[in-house]
């Protein structure tokens, strides 16, 4: 069987700053892998590479066995791909509705020609309304999405992601801003729908919640994977423990 | 009816197309054109190098089409790249550049335009009555596409294009087929301007007329079909109706403009709906 995701010794320099170095790491179907690091790791350039808003200078991305290195965002979604945003950006014109049921219609969005010749929306906007009331925002489906609440938009992004019928979703960051109590939900919706097939990978920050739910764990630190494997041993690893506390060294210093 | 009410409808369908089709792209996908006046005027020199060189009417009208459209597709792809307050530069420049252009061009007849354009055979009643008719087959065709998928994918484009792009909507060639379409009917309506006047300048599509086009869309309600169609019909007979208004035309356009822009962003439809929806309430 052929991985969802693959990522191949991705490279990628920003002037002289190397912020990723030979990346690699697959992702089956079906599995939940939690991607954590320390802050400047290159979690969200790793995310920019995979979702094509980057080119990488050198490796490739693969997705479902199909090299999608040189393609645009576009085309990567049509090939089964969903990332959510870190910084949450409903289009801001639109209900919750319709942000999502444009989400549901990327069959005809993805064609301008298609595009043009349809209108009908009813089948898109039954299928946002389940959409919407499993990520938990059923009932707002007619809010203003400036009117909502930070919890509310970041459930958001999760239903317009869902709302492509994606292979993989790639979530970057969904629990930051979130309460406790919110987070809480946010990440039991997001393990329910991997229960219900999706591959998920998330990029968190929230080591209790990727705990919780994760079944493997991807380190990255200073544009490297420094671990790969399941949460205890990952955990356990020096490696992971200095790069999150700090080398024993540092502390005997200060 | 007079000669003059013919001219006045004329007048009021071309402008209606040209508003409308600018409203396309910026209203619709949120790319602004302050240039629309030249591919007016592209399609009218294409008509009516046609329509000299013999050819029949319905073959000049295209040729005005295809040649605007062809170049807003050219100009679109400034867009693909430029961020929004950028392309509204660019556009001024093109718009700036192709009546330069045509002002050197002996073929184009220099400053002196083309004259003696043969006329549609219609009649002045006639050629306001085609005009009229393709101006209400833009008004549907613009309320049409607001409604597709196509309009839909529009309003992510100007809301987010990363985001729309994440929905696996391909934002540039969303932006692209936005210029074309829209710069194809402003090609359409020079065509129809060529054969109304039956002699063209290149003065008249110039920057004051992009800006008044501008105007008409924004004081109308920048997105609403309606709401430009009747700014359009406003701002092109008010000047007729009261002449010192005429005299003080660009004084006055551009102060509504700075008023709606400060007071009523969503312009004459944005007002209608805030109203209604009070009533509503009340």
């Amino acid at each position: 069987m052929t991985d969802t995701l693959e990522v191949q010794n991705i490279a990628i320099a920003f002037g002289g700053v190397q912020a990723l170095t030979d990346v690699s790491f697959t992702v089956k179907k079906g599995e939940l892998v939690g991607l954590i690091g320390p802050n400047g790791a290159g979690k969200t350039t790793l995310l920019k590479i995979i979702a094509g808003v980057l080119a990488p200078d050198s490796g490739q991305i693969l997705l479902g066995g199909k090299d999608v290195t040189s393609l645009p965002t576009a085309a990567r979604v049509r090939k089964g791909l969903a990332v959510t945003h870190q910084i949450v950006r409903p289009f801001r014109s639109m209900t919750v509705l319709d942000n999502t049921a444009l989400a549901a219609g990327h069959r005809f969005t993805s064609n301008p020609l298609t595009a043009l010749f349809h209108k009908a929306r009813k089948s898109e906007d039954t299928h946002a309304r389940t959409t919407l009331s499993r990520v938990g925002l059923g009932g707002l489906e007619q809010s203003d999405v400036n009117a909502l609440p930070l919890g509310m938009l970041k459930r958001l992004e999760v239903a317009r992601a869902l709302a492509v019928e994606p292979d993989l979703i790639i979530l970057d960051e969904p629990l930051a801003g979130l309460n406790h109590r919110e987070a809480e939900q946010q990440v039991d919706t997001i393990a329910a729908l991997n229960a219900g097939g999706v591959t998920t990978v998330l990029i968190e920050h929230n080591l209790r919640e990727v705990l919780r739910v994760c079944q493997r764990l991807l380190v990255l630190d200073g544009g490297r994977i420094i671990a790969d494997g399941d949460p205890t041993t990952v955990m356990a690893n020096r490696a992971v423990r200095e790069a999150y506390i700090g080398k024993a060294d540092d502390h005997v210093a200060a | 009816m007079s000669l003059y009410a013919y001219s006045l409808l004329s007048i009021v369908g071309i402008n209606i197309m040209l508003a409308v089709s600018l409203n396309l792209i910026t209203g619709f996908c949120g790319q602004v054109s302050l240039g629309h006046g030249a591919f007016f005027g592209a399609g009218a020199y294409a008509a009516a190098l046609c329509a000299v060189a013999g050819m029949p009417v319905p073959v000049a009208l295209l040729a005005g089409l295809f040649v605007a459209g062809l170049l807003g597709l050219l100009v679109g792809f400034a867009s693909v790249r430029l961020r929004e307050d950028f392309l509204a530069v660019t556009t001024i420049g093109v718009g700036f550049l192709l009546v330069g252009f045509v002002r050197k061009q002996s073929w184009l007849g220099a400053e002196m335009g083309i004259s003696k354009i043969p006329a549609s055979g219609l009649g002045p009643d006639g050629n306001a009555v085609m005009i009229l008719l393709f101006a209400l087959a833009t008004i549907a065709f613009s309320l049409y596409l607001k409604r597709s998928w196509m309009g839909f994918a529009f309003r992510a484009v100007a809301d987010d294009e990363q985001a729309a792009r994440t929905l696996a909507i391909p934002a540039s060639t969303y932006k692209l087929v936005a210029f074309a379409i829209g710069t194809a009917i402003a090609g359409l309506a020079g065509g129809l301007y060529t054969y109304f006047t039956q002699f063209i300048v290149p003065d008249s599509f110039g920057f004051i007329l992009s800006v008044t086009l501008m105007a008409m869309v924004v004081i109308g309600g920048t997105g609403s079909t309606w709401g430009v169609v009747v700014g359009t019909i406003i701002l092109t007979l008010l000047p007729e109706a009261f002449r010192f208004i005429n005299e003080y035309r660009l004084l006055i356009f551009g102060g509504l403009l700075v008023l709606v822009m400060r007071f009523a962003p969503g312009g004459l439809a944005g007002i209608v709906t805030s109203a209604t929806r009070r009533l509503r309430r009340a």
